[in-house]
C-alpha cells in the first residue's frame, strides 16, 4: 500500500481485516481475511483429497499424487518412530498438508485482481503457535499415557554420570520445553521474512518505474524484478521445506514420546 | 546517542547474525554433499538428518531477524 510519500509499507500485507463483524459475549470473533484463507486452504485440501481417494485398482494421476504424499508421510514416520508410527500418520499428514497449502496459498498471485491480496495465515505467530501446540500436546498426552510418570526419564539420558545428575536433567528439560516455541517461531519467521523481502523488492520495482529520471527503471527496476523472480522460486522452496521440517520434527518428538530414549 | 539511532544500529548488527547463519546453512549442505559423494549409497538414508541440521541452524538465523524486527517495529 503506497503511503503519502510514495513509500511502500512491507508490513501492510500482514494486516488482519474483519470481513464480517461478529461479536460473541463481548469478544470479537469476526470473520477475518485470515479466516477466509483458512477456509480456502481447507477447501483446496478437500478437493485434493476427494479427487484422489477413489481407491481404484489402477490409480490415475491424481490418485498417484495423493498416494505419493501419504506414502511420504508414512515413510517418514516409519523411519523415525518405527512400526508404531503408523498410528500418527493422520495427525502428521494433516499438519503437513495444512502448512504446505497455507504457505502456497499465501504465494498465489491473487493480487492481479484489484482490491484483493493474498494473506499468508502461517505468517502469524498465533496460528503457528496453535499448530505447534498440537504437536507438543500430542507428545505430552502420548508420553504420559504410554509411560505414566516413567516419561520423566526422558530428561535423564542413559549413561549419565552421577556427578552430572544436577545439570543434565535441567538442560534436557529446557530443551524439551523450548520445542513448541522453536516449532512455532521457525515457521512464522520464515514466512514473514520471505514475504517482507518480496514486498521490499516489489517496492524497488514500483518506485523505480515511478521515478522521474529516465535511467532509473533500467538500472533499478529491471534487476530488482529479475531478482524477485529468483526470490519467488526460493520462497516456493522455503514453503515446502518449512512444512517438511515441521512434519519431520513432529515425528521426531513423537518418537521421543513413544520410545523414550 | 538517542534511542532511535541505537535501535537502528542494533537492527543492523542483528543482520550479522543472519549472515553467519547463512554460512552455517552452507556448511550443513556442503558437509552433506562431501559425505554423499564419497558414499552415495548411504546418502538417501541421511536426508532426514540433513534437514534436522538445516532446521536447527536456520532457526538461529531467523532469531536474528526477529531481533531486528523487534528493534525496528516494536521497541
Amino acid at each position: 500500500m503506497a503511503g503519502e510519500s510514495g513509500k511502500i509499507d512491507p508490513m501492510y500485507q500482514f494486516k488482519i481485516e474483519p470481513l464480517a463483524q461478529l461479536d460473541l459475549a463481548g469478544y470479537d470473533v469476526s470473520f477475518t481475511n485470515s479466516s477466509l484463507f483458512m477456509v480456502l486452504v481447507l477447501g483446496a485440501l478437500w478437493v485434493f483429497m476427494a479427487g484422489g481417494m477413489k481407491r481404484e485398482m489402477v490409480p490415475g494421476r491424481w490418485q498417484m499424487a495423493v498416494e505419493g504424499v501419504t506414502g511420504f508421510i508414512n515413510n517418514m514416520l516409519t523411519a523415525n518412530v518405527g512400526p508404531e508410527g503408523k498410528k500418527y500418520v493422520p495427525l502428521v499428514f494433516s499438519l503437513f498438508m495444512f502448512i504446505l497449502m497455507a504457505n502456497f496459498m499465501g504465494m498465489m498471485p491473487f493480487g492481479i485482481v484489484p482490491g484483493v491480496h493474498p494473506f499468508t495465515i502461517t505468517s502469524h505467530l498465533t496460528v503457528t503457535a496453535v499448530l505447534a501446540l498440537f504437536s507438543f500436546g500430542t507428545v505430552l498426552v502420548v508420553g504420559f499415557w504410554r509411560h505414566g510418570l516413567h516419561f520423566f526419564s526422558l530428561f535423564v539420558p542413559q549413561g549419565t554420570p552421577l556427578a552430572l545428575m544436577w545439570l543434565i536433567p535441567v538442560i534436557e528439560l529446557f530443551s524439551f520445553m523450548i520445542r513448541p516455541f522453536s516449532l512455532a517461531l521457525r515457521l512464522f519467521v520464515a514466512m514473514t521474512a520471505g514475504h517482507i523481502l518480496m514486498k521490499v523488492l516489489a517496492g524497488f520495482v514500483i518506485n523505480g518505474l515511478n521515478a522521474e529520471a529516465a535511467w532509473v527503471p533500467m538500472i533499478v527496476s529491471f534487476p530488482a524484478f529479475v531478482l524477485m523472480i529468483g526470490i519467488t522460486l526460493l520462497e516456493l522452496l522455503v514453503c515446502a521445506i518449512q512444512a517438511y521440517v515441521f512434519a519431520l520434527l513432529t515425528s521426531l518428538y513423537i518418537n521421543d514420546a513413544v520410545n523414550l530414549h | 546517542m538517542d534511542a532511535e539511532a541505537a535501535q537502528m544500529i542494533g537492527a543492523g548488527l542483528a543482520a550479522i547474525g543472519a549472515g553467519i547463519a547463512a554460512g552455517g546453512v552452507g556448511n550443513v549442505f556442503s558437509s552433506f554433499l562431501q559425505g554423499a559423494l564419497r558414499n552415495p549409497a548411504a546418502a538417501d538414508s541421511q536426508q532426514g538428518r540433513l534437514f534436522i541440521g538445516f532446521a536447527a541452524v536456520e532457526l538461529l538465523g531467523l532469531l536474528a531477524f526477529v531481533i531486528a524486527m523487534i528493534l525496528i517495529f516494536v521497541a
